[in-house]
Formats: structure tokens, sequence, C-alpha cells
């Protein structure tokens, strides 16, 4: 305890402290964002978005990463959201509370918590070896699946939670069975935390560079097919970055990259907000 | 008869939400008055004005003066932490620290600089005996706080009050959450609690009112209806509104 | 009764999806260890864990050094995200005012969002740079890396802080206040004490995105497989150890990177059994707690 520091004191003291936390965190932020965008914005136009790149990126542009990002995008929500969801729905309305469900959690926890590169690990070793897929879109759109299910489903059970009781109480007792109170009553009741559940998972599987570090390849054509290999945008960034292939074409990337999860940021705010706003007028 | 606190006026807004609407009342020093009236008409707020707790709340802002001692306690000059020291709280639901009988008994001590053990020793037990729970926690003061009854922990959080000596003790129905037994201890505890202490307190039984408390005023829709001596109040009230809430006509 | 078997149905699929978490956990956890665990036999566990050299080209596949990169790493860098992390965590809590949070909690937010590459492309052109001229040597060391790993683990350490502060019951507060304690002294005293618990699950969870890190550090730590002597010695973490070699590993040089990522799932498996014991802790004492 502070015996020597009088209390009115150690408060003005603290009270400075936390400002100076607050504006720091702020600071890095600001400082992290806006030194990649002074420096990259420059580079970004249609032509760098839109054309190829020449000698693996050293000049042109980044198109193919782009169309990677995409691709690979889709391919982890197609396979995650669907089983995010009704894994969450189960949680939330099926089943109580016992040593399997706690299991499904405890699994789910260590899912979210195992290290992207060991995402990458397995999806080497069981999609693109054992399942013989090679190095593909579709490989590391599967590996990145396998990170954004704990995101898609924790976000959504905790949506499918906060729907009132009296809400499914008033559907049950017309007679509707458990299903359809969830379909027509708790779903759409939850879309709002779902689909931020399914955004976040998105953004989780557009910035991620370890796990598809020996899944995708680096081809650095445009995809056309799912067994194509790609080169995803943070794959390419690093790649750029660390194999001194061209700094300029690295800054106008990863300012492409910063943009888009900026977006993803704030659409997600504003999903949330709206949605708050909406369940609160109710 | 001396006047402890003189509050003149007080108009309370949350936001734009005006709940006092103009309140003028002297607290006599070392004497108990109760506040009574129907729920929703500021009497919590108005108690939680009088030690500036209130402050907590943002959108929170007040017109008028409260004086206590003479001195208006808002004041820009003045430390709310000093008079929040000198004006106790004892809160609706007993709300005891998750930390042993001890330690929330000296809390208030300790954060006001006591560091010695042989002090804070005195004090806590003067303060268990004054709230009359000495007796029945003085082998268990290292036990947690939350291991004891309701009624214990609320004549707790009253020891843990005193235990700062404040001159104005505001109590916010104290008894709502106990049982009749429990409740019957607090009361004689504010008996015996007045020769020291002002004591105010927000009741909404009537009954307690004129058990406890020498003065009484009604609060109804921010507005003190009527206030004056208890018995005065209860037997020939003035106002046909103190008449029709204390008969079980309204509230 | 054809509803009923539509439900009982629907039931199924509903529990395959909740169980294939379960399966996904065990399929990583199988194909790791077995692509893993011949290269421990091959190498013996202790030789493995323990040995001080790593180097392929000569068949030495020690990870000790690394272990010691990953631990060094991590531990700076919590040396200052705690601290800063639970302070932010009690002024979004308990002191910023409304227009403060407002700013503040995005800011956070998109902190966690930001893509590992990207904190470690600015590493790369901006802070290491920064220590070269500053501190001599490369820039590539563990202070460049922990600084930047301060930085990812933040948010995490800092939000779920913040949520432990905000569950503690406002009736402490007030009993405090009304106690005539300042602010800070109820913060200090009261609220925290309370949250610590909390607090805990939030520094195990950041420790644990701190171990997994991949990119950022790989980018910024220098990756050299020695043994670091100062706080200013490039090192080489588990982590970027599997990321640099996988690309040209055969035999068993690709089998021991797997025996790496056995050990990482194993320190980030005990650091979740630890949060979940902290966790059930704070269910069994809370209310009879005695703090």
């Amino acid at each position: 305890m502070n015996r020597m520091i009088p209390p009115k004191y150690a408060q003005k003291i603290m009270n400075v402290v936390f400002w100076a936390v607050g504006i720091l965190a702020i600071a890095i932020l600001v400082m992290v964002i806006g030194y990649l965008l002074y420096v990259g914005l420059p580079q970004v136009n249609l032509t760098f978005l839109f054309s190829d790149p020449i000698d693996n990126g050293a000049a042109g542009g980044i198109w193919p990463s782009i169309v990677s990002t995409f691709y690979i995008t889709i391919v982890a929500l197609v396979v995650a959201a669907p089983l995010g969801v009704l894994a969450a729905v189960y949680l939330a309305e099926y089943s109580g509370e016992n040593t399997f469900v706690k299991t499904i959690r405890f699994a789910t926890e260590t899912l979210a918590s195992v290290p992207s590169i060991v995402f990458g690990l397995f999806g080497l070793a069981f999609f693109v070896v054992y399942l013989q897929m090679g190095f593909c879109i579709l490989a590391g759109g599967l590996t990145l699946a396998l990170m954004a299910i704990p995101t898609i489903l924790r976000t959504s059970e905790v949506a499918i939670e906060t729907v009132p009781q009296s809400y499914k109480e008033g559907s049950m007792a017309l007679g509707s069975s458990k299903w359809q109170t969830v379909i027509r009553v708790v779903i759409p009741a939850a879309i709002g935390g779902i689909t931020t559940g399914i955004i976040l998972g998105m953004a989780r599987a557009i910035e991620e560079t370890a796990a598809i570090l020996y899944t995708v390849g680096a081809t650095t054509t445009v995809p056309v097919s799912l067994f194509d290999g790609g080169d995803p945008l943070p794959l390419h960034l690093y790649t750029l970055a660390t194999e001194g292939i061209s700094l300029p074409n690295a800054y106008g990337t990863a300012a492409v990259l910063v943009i888009l999860i900026l977006v993803i940021t704030f659409s997600t705010n504003y999903l949330v907000e709206r949605y708050t706003k909406k369940m609160m007028g109710r | 008869m001396e006047n402890i606190m003189q509050i003149k006026d007080l108009k309370t807004y949350f936001d734009n939400t005006n709940v006092l609407k103009g309140v003028t009342i002297d607290i006599p020093k070392h004497e108990v008055t109760s506040i009574i009236g129907p729920s929703g008409t500021g009497k919590s707020v108005f108690l939680r004005t009088l030690n500036r707790m209130n402050d907590v709340i943002s959108t929170f802002r007040k017109e008028g003066t409260i004086l206590l001692d003479g001195e208006d306690i808002y004041d820009s000059k003045v430390d709310v932490v000093d008079i929040r020291k000198r004006v106790g709280m004892v809160f609706q639901k007993p709300n005891p620290f998750p930390k042993s009988i001890f330690e929330n008994v000296a809390y208030g001590m300790r954060v006001h600089g006591a560091y010695k053990k042989a002090q804070l020793q005195e004090v806590v037990e003067s303060s268990l005996k004054n709230a009359a729970l000495w007796d029945e926690v003085k082998d268990d003061l290292d036990k947690s706080a939350m291991s004891l009854s309701g009624g214990q922990q609320q004549r707790l959080c009253i020891a843990r009050t005193i235990a700062v000596e404040p001159e104005v003790i505001l109590m916010d129905e104290p008894c709502s959450s106990l049982d009749p037994i429990s409740t019957t201890k607090i009361e004689d505890l504010i008996h015996k609690l007045k020769n020291d202490f002002t004591i105010i307190i927000v009741t909404h039984n009537m009954q307690q009112a004129t058990r406890v408390s020498k003065y009484t005023a009604f609060f109804l829709n921010g507005t003190i209806v009527e206030k004056g001596l208890t018995d005065k109040i209860f037997i020939e009230p003035e106002d046909k509104r103190t008449e029709d809430y204390i008969t079980g006509r309204f509230g | 009764m054809a509803r009923n078997w539509e439900e009982f149905f629907i039931e199924k699929i509903l529990l395959i999806a909740a169980i294939s978490s379960i399966i996904i956990i065990i399929a990583i956890i199988g194909f790791v260890v077995g692509q893993g665990y011949t290269a421990l036999g091959t190498i013996g566990i202790l030789n493995f864990i323990f040995g001080l050299i790593w180097n392929p080209e000569y068949g030495l596949y020690g990870i000790f050094p690394l272990i010691i990169g990953t631990l060094s790493v991590v531990a700076v860098s919590l040396l200052f995200a705690v601290p800063l992390s639970i302070l932010g965590a009690m002024f979004l809590a308990e002191v910023a005012p409304r227009t403060m949070r407002r700013i503040l909690r995005p800011t956070i937010q998109t902190l966690a969002g930001v893509p590992s590459v990207i904190y470690g492309f600015f590493g790369l052109i901006v802070l290491v740079p920064f220590m070269r001229t500053h501190f001599g040597g490369s820039g590539f060391s563990i202070l460049t890396a922990s600084l930047i790993l301060t930085v990812m683990v933040l948010p995490t350490i800092l939000s779920i802080s913040e949520d432990a502060l905000r569950s503690i019951p406002v009736e402490y507060k007030e009993a405090s206040l009304g106690l005539g304690a300042t602010h800070w002294q109820t913060i200090k005293n009261v609220i925290f004490p309370a949250a610590i618990p909390g607090v805990i699950t939030g520094v195990i969870l950041g420790m644990g995105r701190a171990i997994g890190e991949t990119m950022a550090v790989l980018m910024v730590a220098g990756n050299v497989p020695l043994i670091p002597t100062s706080i200013l010695s490039p090192v080489r973490t588990l982590t970027a150890n599997i990321a640099l070699e996988m690309g040209e590993a055969t035999g068993l040089h690709y089998n021991a990177l797997f025996a790496t990522g056995i050990v990482l799932l194993g320190i980030i498996i005990i650091l979740l059994l630890i949060v979940n014991w902290v966790n059930y802790r704070q269910r069994v004492t809370i209310g009879g707690g005695y703090l």
C-alpha cells in the first residue's frame, strides 16, 4: 500500500497513468495503420490492383493474389459457416450441460488456441499429402475453415443464447416444434450476432498467413479451379517483404490488406451497433 | 436544536429527466429522520445526493444547495472523498466486500491511512461491538464476510460504516432484504447509534418509521409533501395526500 | 409421426456439426503426432527437447534453443503487455469517460484484427531499422519481437480483464466509495482483487497467443537457432522454426518439424487446462471466497 503517497495524490498520478495508457494504445494503432497507408496508398492504383505480377511481384500488380484471397475465403466460409452455426444451435438449444457438452466446449476452445502454424502442419499432412490434393486453393481454404469454425461457433452461440426465453416459449405455445421455433424465431432474432460471427471468421481467413504457407503453394497466376495453386495477399506480402523482391509492391499489398481488414472491422461494428439498437428498441 | 445538514431547493437531473423537483429540509443533529413515500419518488436519489454518490453517474446534474455543518458539499473546493467519509452510507442490499470480516471493517481506516495493527484491531472491535455483532463473530474475524447471514452482513456493513466515524449515516432501506428478527436487531441498533451519529433512513415500512425516527419527511413525485415530527405526521397529517399514503390508500 | 422423424433427423445433423470440433482437434493431434512421433523415436525425446544444436544438415535436431527462444520472447512481451493491459482495462472499465471509451474500444478491437503479417511487415520496415540505429546489432532481436508481440497480445489480455473488472458487482464499488475511499483505492483494493481470476485467464490466453504467433515473430526475431545471450540477441522460436524450414524439409527433418508441432500443441493444451482450472476455482470460491 502506498504509505508514502497520500490517497489524493495517488489518485491524480493514476489518472495521468490511465490516460497515458489509453492514448498509447490509440497512438500505436494510428502509427501502424497510418504509416502503412502513408507509404502504401501511393502504390495502389487500378493497374496495380488488376494486373498480373511480373517476376514474382518485382513489378506489376496483385490481381492473382486478390482472386486467391477471394477464392480461399469463400471455400473457408462455405465449410465453416454451416458447421459453426449448426453446432452453435445444438449447443445453445438442444443440449444441457453435461460432460459431453463440456468436452465439445473444451475441444472448441483448444481449436481456437491451436497455433496457426500447427494448422498449417495439419493441412499439409492431411489435405495436401494424405488426401492428395496437392498445394491448392482447396487445401488452403479447408485449413482456414478449420480455424474459422471456433470463431463462428462461439459468436453464434452467444447470440443464440441471448434470445429471450419468452420468444421461444411464445412459439412453442403455438404448437411449433423445436426446429420450427429455431428456424422461425431463434435464428431470425440472433441473425445479427450470427452474421458478426461469420464476418469475424472471414476476417480470420483473410488475414491468416502461417496456416497457408504450406498448403496453397505460391503460384502467381490467377487460379481458375479449386485445385490450382494460389498466392493470397498475406502470403504475397510475406514473400515480397522477406525475399527482398520489391519494397514498393510490398507497401502497396500491405495497404490493400489493411484497408480490407479496416472495412471488415468497421462493418462488423456497424452491424453490432445496429443490431443491439434494434434489440433494445423492442 | 442544531441542524447538521441543510438542504435547500434541491433539484436533480439524469440527462434531462428531472427527478427531484425542489426539496428543502433541515436534518437535526443526533436524531433519526425517516424518508417515506411511494416507489420512484426520488427517495434514493435524494439520499445518494447527500454523500455525492450520484457523482458516479456521468449524466447526473443538480441544482440547489446542500450544507453540511454550514459548508456546501458540492462546492468545487470540497473534496468528494472527504464528504463520503463524513457522510457514510448503508445500502439496501448488504454489500460486504469478498474479504474477511476483519478486513471489511478495517477497510475504511486502511484507505484513510491507518496501518498499525493494534489500532485497527481496537477500532474493528469497538465498531463490531457498536453494531451489536461482536459476540457473534469475535472468533471468526478471519472468515469471509460472505459466510455471514444476510442480517449479520448488514450489521457488518453498519460496523464498516461507523468505523470511519462519519457524522451522518445514510441508510437506504437497510432492512428491505432481511427477515423480521434481523430487522428488529437493526432497528435496536439504530436507536443506540443516534447518540453518536445523525441518521437519515429511507424506508418503505411505515411502522419502521414510527419505531425508529423522531422526524419524518413524506416524498411524492420528487417533492416533500409534508415533514415534521414523526408522531404528528402519523397521527394528524396536515396534507390529504399524506393521510392517503399512511392509511394505505395509495402507494 | 413424420414430424417426429424430421425432428429426430435434424437433431442428429446438429449433433454431428457439434462434434465436428472434437473430430477436428483429434484429427489435428492425430496427424501432427503421427507425423512427428517417428522423429521423436529416432532422435530420442530427451535429445530432441534438451539438445542444444538445431542443424538439420548435420542431422542434429535439438530444440532447446528454440524453446528458450519462444520463452524469452513471450516472457519479455508479457512483461510489457500485462501491466499495460491491466491499466488499460481499468481505464476502460472504470475511469474513461464515454467519448474516450467510444474511441478506445474500437481501437483495441482493430489492434486485435490487424493481420500478424502486417505487424511483422511494420516491424521489419520500421522497428528493426529503429532498433539497429539505437541499440546496435542487426535490429532483429528478442526485444524487437517482444515489442511487436506486446501490441498483438494486448487486446486479448485487455478485453478479458475488462470483462472481469466489469463483472464485479457495483455494490462493492459503492460500498468502498461510500466509506470515503478514492476511486483508485477502490479499484486497487476492491475491484481488482475480486477480478483477479478473470485477469489471470486473460494473461494465460494472451500467453497462448504469444507462444503460437508465427509470422510477426518470424519477420523480426532474426531466427538464429542459438540460446540468446542478451535481450538484443536474435532468436528463433518454435513456430518460426516450422515456418522457415517446412518448405525444403524431407525425411527425418520433415518429421522433426512435426515433432516441434507436438511440443507447441502440448504447451497450448497445458495452458488451456490451467485456464479451465482457474475458471473452475473461480466458480467454486465465488460467494464463499476469501481474498
